[in-house]
């Protein structure tokens, strides 16, 4: 008789339990407010979940976006959603930012966000601590009141940001000049160390040989082990250099795509910026 | 058997590694953490820095507008003068030192939020475009602010736990590395201020 009760209870334990799993999920469900998505695994300028732009001008935005990326290393990126859920748009702009690291280099932080929200009728631009200086909050909310919302207020999403963009290029002209990264790094092969290596051994191999004594024992049973690797070695380096596999090489690896050169650089956002509604 | 002989001290010595590595690997933890720690700590006190040089700019806006808020604008200058007296050092915080700290600072915001209420009634001050720029930088400031805490707060727990867990806590103890404070919301700092006309 013990053993069912026992195992009545048991099963009582791990209602409980599920009950408890299920009412702490739920209330996460409910405390958790706009969940940043991943970092995509192609990362690119406009990411218009809520479809504001058509697809003409977000083509249109991206390449111009992507092409001030190349010249710059700066990285705007625009993103649309349709409800913050009750968040606050510059601080979950920040948040966005910094979860995805956007931003031409993790040294520069020179990453901007531009988040709008259309159901809430609100926008957030926030700097990278990189681009601090020239984007003020003031100067941007300037370029929030003066150029973008004006533009919404007319009705075009795309005509809004696509001049605010243009008024930010104008803020950060002249900071970071650069180069694009690419995004599948070659590998640069170390040739310089690897020559000072073959003929520091090559070196040693002849002292050695001249040295009478030791070499001579070894003599006796072909090619040591060290001749062997040196010679292989300078097989393959001569046949290295010969075929110019240290030339070029696919330089062009990671244009393709349309995404940013290197992807996003990891920069960093301190939650500056500013905001406006209209 | 030599190696018979030997074994206890082999063990002995593999013992006495492994315990000097495990102790140092928790102190070395320990120094990187706090590292952390303090450079959010200069985070949090270079967006309340930044907070209190604008103060004097946006006293300076209203007053040109409003004379008649003399007493909020001084309540916010008093506030400001007491806030910047509280200075702390991030590698010995008290729990006593971050709440004086945090309340001298919300002194601040609260009269800042009432001054900004009281700008309400003055139409030609709130479409001034230099002030304007000032509120939008004021609300940039608070947002660092925020965020800077919070990241304090995410710097300061992988610290406690390194510390505090059994049996860490221990040698803890006696490396003299003591448990940081948090920040927490002042009490009222949610309320929204009093308006009075």
């Amino acid at each position: 008789m013990k053993i069912p009760t026992q195992k009545n209870s048991n099963s009582k334990g791990i209602f409980q339990f599920a009950f408890l799993l299920i009412v702490l999920f739920s209330s996460n469900c409910i405390f958790s407010q706009f969940t940043i998505p991943e970092k995509p695994s192609l990362q690119t300028s406009v990411y218009d979940y809520a479809n504001l732009f058509s697809a003409n001008e977000k083509t249109q935005l991206e390449e111009k976006l992507i092409h001030y990326a190349d010249t710059t290393t700066t990285q705007i990126v625009v993103i649309t959603i349709e409800s913050l859920k009750g968040e606050d748009v510059s601080l979950l702009a920040t948040k966005w930012g910094q979860t995805w690291g956007v931003g031409g280099t993790a040294k520069d932080d020179n990453g901007v966000i531009i988040l709008v929200s259309k159901n809430d009728r609100k926008i957030a631009i926030n700097p990278g601590y990189g681009l601090e200086d020239r984007l003020t909050a003031g100067i941007g909310g300037e370029i929030i009141r003066n150029i973008i919302i004006p533009e919404f207020k007319a009705g075009s999403y795309y005509n809004g940001i696509n001049k605010g963009t243009d008024a930010l290029f104008d803020v950060f002209k002249g900071k970071y000049k650069g180069t694009r990264k690419q995004s599948k790094q070659q590998q640069d092969f170390p040739v310089f160390p690897f020559i000072i290596i073959i003929v520091f051994i090559l070196i040693l191999v002849s002292r050695n040989k001249g040295g009478g004594g030791n070499s001579g024992n070894r003599g006796g049973g072909g090619p040591s082990l060290l001749d062997v690797i040196i010679l292989s070695n300078l097989g393959r380096n001569s046949g290295g250099f010969g075929g110019g596999s240290f030339g070029g090489g696919s330089s062009g690896g990671g244009f393709g795509g349309g995404g940013f050169g290197g992807g996003f650089g990891g920069g960093g956002f301190s939650g500056g910026g500013s905001s406006g509604s209209w | 058997m030599d190696f018979k002989r030997f074994l206890p001290w082999i063990i002995l010595a593999v013992i006495l590694i492994g315990g000097y590595s495990w102790a140092s690997g928790i102190y070395n933890n320990a120094v990187t953490l706090e590292q952390n720690v303090k450079e959010s700590w200069g985070n949090v006190n270079t967006a309340y820095q930044r907070r209190n040089d604008l103060i004097p700019n946006i006293v300076s806006t209203v007053k040109g507008y409003a004379e008649h808020e003399k007493s909020t604008l001084t309540a916010v200058i008093e506030a400001r003068a007491k806030a910047t007296a509280v200075t702390i050092d991030p590698t010995k915080v008290t729990p006593e030192q971050l709440a004086a700290f945090n309340s001298a600072q919300s002194g601040v915001s609260s009269s800042l939020s009432k001054l900004l209420v009281s700008v309400e009634q003055y139409p030609n001050l709130k479409a001034d475009a230099s002030f304007m720029k000032l509120q939008d930088e004021l609300a940039s400031t608070e947002n660092q602010i925020l965020t800077a805490r919070t990241r304090f707060n995410e710097a300061v727990k992988p610290y406690n736990n390194n510390i505090n867990t059994f049996p860490r806590n221990i040698l803890a103890g006696m490396y003299g590395l003591k448990e940081k404070p948090y920040f927490e919301a002042v009490a009222g700092s949610d309320k929204a201020p009093e308006v009075k006309f």
